[in-house]
């Protein structure tokens, strides 16, 4: 297995930046001075978290920095140690680390509220985590909004055995979004104007465009169609490079992070979206990208151009250029306006062009649940209307989701990975007896990851025939209100869309149902019951939920410890929302069978319906939410209590 | 204790899965609990957090040459998504003198069923440099179709005298920040009081057109034109006592809110 495999420090240093190692460089060529967060290592970490300041546009606004970095430093942790983390709170405010992803006790998931009582200021928490688990991560705080203004950092997790992946260099490249405006003010401003951030309204002198290019009368019909109910195609995103800087590695644009390779060297990039409310599409024009890992989880490689990072999510690429030149890695915000971006470099102080952006993506029909109807009447949207939605046709299907999955593309694209080590990346050993499987044994112990040792255990032949029962929990009757504006009557999965903005860019752009993982899943148990949750809210009230009710209005959803669910998600808004599902794996049923992806976050794309299934196979009570800071604020947010 | 026993299974399950394959742990004596959260900890997110929030939409002067007043048209909350505590104010200063001064202070909830639009309960009171008048008052607020803003009122005070309010707006963008806000307002009243010079029926009307430039959500200068005129009655009030029917003013003035 001759695989050259350099950690980041040395991959760094052999570059002549060994002064990373205080956390910055001068980069030659550039006024602005391009930081790295530092990267430790080991099994026991100290961190503090303090207050600060940062100028990251001529203002020094409120900030917070762990161990004196914004982003915190990466932390590297090796499969099977119990890792310590001692966390400091210097801050006159409660805080908490949650690690993002991680399969931990639940007492150690740093959540207030559900898994502990947070850090008290001048305290000190003592995290404990047997790291049973592999791949990219990250973690961030989640006390109110503290991630907005610093606390976030990548965590990677190399694993015990073998790395599948093969590369020479790695480079973690986290994307956070910044603004100097306070978040509770940002908060407010949303709550009292929703579109407070969104400069790119219909306005007249729009509909003189459109009038011009698609005629008056379309255009008169589709502001009616829109106006109607209050709401604009051009609701992409609530926060915006109106208030955003975009950062990589906490860098700004012009301070241009850069990664440095030798030509024909694989570079692996580690991507991690670590915004408060970004959606980020990134792309290295002229470089092909082969994913390689999603959400710390190995699948596949596929090669594509360009790939969407909902909020959350991390991606693992590998990059091979074999020029002696600069590539601009580039990632825009799902709403434009500006950049996050960085250089892969041969030598220091090579940049490349920065290409331009993107148009401005417009909602479509389609967003609204009306694809593939002729006109808005089928859908019901009186707001003065009480009467509750009719039929909820997408309710009965939800036994036959997997039906309703799209055909999976099977071919492998493996261009991307010219690797003699393709042997490696072969099937999960199958050479170990499956065990009878049900509910009381899987509640024993939680499942490992999948990888080249794991089995896919298979339940008893009596329960594979079994059919999850149709009826669900987390059902209510929507009714549109204050809560709930729209109830999508035209929903299906839209795993083969990559996302609105994306489209027809002549790009390939990463989609969900490129993703196959590499290992089987562990857990071969059909699901035996359904939980359906509406993804709902009022974008002009600013109020976001599940089901059309806030946290504070809702109960927890049980589970069962050992149980295997479905959980169908029938996202009845505009906009999408990367829903996270704290201690517990999301396998995304998107046609690739016992290979389905283990997601710990998912996009849910406007009138998309998504299913996943969920093995309850730790106990706790565990949060379950948009990871769009300001939606979970508003109410998008579930406790899933697995006893 | 319960949170113990399930830290142990994991790290057992951990251990044992070093092994090679996943090995499951002795079903347990007791059954596993969730942990449970200590009274004293936080919520995990504060979705009903109280806000505030005060908006001017005239602030204004309005001069039609030789006669210059001054005039506010505000209001503002603080609560939650589901409970406000609403407050009005109007008012027009002229030469030291305050007319149309209303006030009111109102509960505020959305209507259930309903998107955008709340119903709204309290009291107004009318305070200016003429005699004090007390109403109860019930109105709903909202955002109508095609983003029209909708704000009638009902109010009524002693002796059954009943009076309604319509007010209305609307921004029409002709860029991302230029703004053309058509608004009006009409106050009818079923019974006529000559103290105030209020007359039975439609008593006046204030509308206009103004034009504004958004150097910040919060911060728009604007100027405009606004007709206010008084009908029926109440402009005969207004006759007898020498003063005009109908005044065509320019106005200047910025858009705020907080």
């Amino acid at each position: 297995m001759p695989v050259s495999r350099r950690h980041f420090v040395q991959g760094v240093a052999a570059a002549g930046l060994a002064a990373l190692v205080e956390g910055k460089f001068h980069q030659a060529g550039a006024e602005t001075i391009a930081h790295a967060p530092p990267i430790l290592t080991g099994n026991h970490f100290d961190l503090a978290i303090e207050p600060h300041h940062a100028d990251f546009t001529g203002r020094r606004v409120k900030a917070i920095k762990i161990n004196g970095s914004l982003p915190g430093p990466t932390l590297k942790w090796r499969e099977g140690d119990t890792v310590t983390v001692a966390v400091t709170n210097h801050l006159p405010k409660v805080t908490s680390i949650h690690w993002h992803g991680i399969r931990v006790p639940a007492e150690m998931d740093g959540v207030p509220g559900l898994s502990f009582a947070g850090i008290a200021p001048g305290k000190t928490f003592v995290y404990r985590i047997p790291v049973v688990q592999n791949g990219t991560y990250w973690y961030h705080s989640h006390s109110g909004s503290q991630e907005q203004i610093g606390l976030i950092g990548a965590l990677v997790i190399d694993p015990r055995d073998h790395d599948p992946i093969a590369y020479d260099r790695d480079y973690v490249v986290l994307l956070s979004d910044w603004s100097d405006t306070n978040p509770d003010t940002l908060y407010g401003n949303l709550k009292k104007q929703s579109d407070y951030y969104n400069f790119h309204k219909r306005t007249a002198s729009t509909f003189i465009n459109d009038a011009r290019s698609k005629g008056l009368r379309s255009t008169v019909q589709n502001r009616l169609k829109w106006g109607r109910n209050d709401m604009t195609p051009t609701d992409i995103a609530d926060v915006t490079s109106a208030t955003y800087m975009y950062l990589m590695n906490g860098n700004p644009p012009d301070a241009n992070w850069a990664a440095l390779f030798n030509p024909g060297e694989r570079v692996r990039l580690r991507f991690i979206n670590g915004s408060t409310m970004t959606i980020f599409d990134v792309r290295i024009p002229g470089l092909p990208m082969t994913v390689v890992q999603s959400d710390g989880n190995c699948v596949q490689p596929v090669t594509v151009d360009e790939l969407r990072l909902g909020v959350a999510e991390t991606y693992d690429v590998i990059v091979q250029p074999h020029e002696e030149k600069a590539y601009t890695i580039f990632a825009q915000p799902e709403s434009r306006g500006s950049y996050a971006r960085g250089t892969l470099a041969p030598r220091m102080g090579m940049t490349a062009a920065i290409p331009p952006m993107d148009p401005y993506p417009h909602r479509t029909m389609a967003d609204m649940g009306m694809g593939g109807m002729a006109n808005m009447k089928g859908i019901k949207m009186s707001g003065m209307s009480s009467d509750q939605m009719p039929g909820m046709k997408d309710m009965e299907m939800g036994g036959n989701c997997n039906n309703s999955a799209p055909e999976m593309n099977k071919d492998m694209k493996m261009s991307g990975m010219k690797n003699d080590d393709m042997s490696a990346m072969s099937h999960a050993r199958m050479d170990q007896p499956a065990e009878p499987l049900n509910d009381k044994v899987a509640g024993m112990a939680p499942f490992p990851q999948p990888g080249p040792r794991t089995t896919r255990l298979m339940p008893p032949e009596s329960q594979m025939m079994s059919h999850p029962t149709q009826t669900t929990e987390g059902e209510v009757p929507l009714h549109l209100g204050p809560e709930v504006v729209m109830v999508a009557m035209n929903t299906a999965p839209r795993l083969h869309d990559p996302g609105d903005g994306l489209n027809g860019n002549g790009r390939r752009v990463l989609t969900y149902s490129d993703l196959r993982a590499l290992y089987r899943g562990v857990d071969g148990r059909p699901p035996s019951r359904e939980i359906i949750l509406h993804l709902t809210g009022n974008m002009e009230r600013f109020i976001w939920g599940f089901d059309g009710q806030k946290f504070s209005q809702a109960e927890p959803i049980h589970l069962k410890l050992g149980e295997r669910v479905r959980f169908v998600l029938i996202n009845d808004t505009m906009m999408e929302h990367p829903i996270h599902l704290h201690g517990l794996w999301s396998e995304l049923e998107n046609g690739s069978g016992e290979f389905a992806p283990y997601k710990h976050t998912l996009i849910v794309k406007p009138a998309e319906r998504v299913t996943y299934l969920v093995s309850a196979d730790s106990p706790g009570r565990w949060a379950f939410h948009c990871h769009l800071q300001y939606h979970m604020e508003a109410g998008m947010f579930r406790t899933v209590v697995v006893s | 204790m319960m949170s113990r026993l399930a830290l142990q299974l994991v790290f057992a399950g951990t251990l044992l899965s070093f092994g090679g394959m996943p090995v499951y742990a002795q079903v347990p004596e007791t059954p596993i609990d969730a942990p449970t959260p200590a009274s004293n900890w936080p919520k995990p997110v504060k979705d009903n957090r109280v806000l505030n929030f005060v908006t001017f939409d005239e602030l204004e002067g309005r001069t039609n040459g030789p006669t210059t007043s001054f005039r506010w048209d505000g209001q503002g909350w603080i609560g939650t998504d589901f409970n406000k505590l609403w407050f009005k104010s109007e008012g027009t200063v002229t030469n030291g003198v305050t007319s149309d001064g209303d006030h009111e202070i109102l509960y505020d909830r959305p209507i259930p069923h309903m998107r955008y639009f709340d119903w709204q309960a309290g009291a107004r009171v009318d305070l200016d440099s003429g005699p004090t008048r007390a109403w109860a008052a019930i109105g709903v607020q909202g955002l109508a179709r095609y983003f029209f803003n909708f704000e009638p009122t009902f109010y009524i005070r002693d002796g059954g005298r009943v009076a309604g309010r319509i007010q209305g707006y609307y921004d029409l963008y002709l860029t991302q920040r230029l703004i053309l806000q058509p608004q009006v307002e009409m106050n009818f009243y079923s019974q006529a009081d000559p103290a105030r010079k209020i007359g039975t029926g439609l008593s006046d009307i204030d509308g206009g057109v103004r034009f504004g430039y958004q150097f910040s959500r919060k911060f728009a200068p604007y100027v405009g034109y606004v007709y206010s005129g008084v009908f029926g009655q109440t402009a005969t009030f207004s006759r007898q006592s020498g003063e005009p029917t109908g005044a065509h003013q320019f106005v200047f003035g910025i858009w705020l809110w907080h």
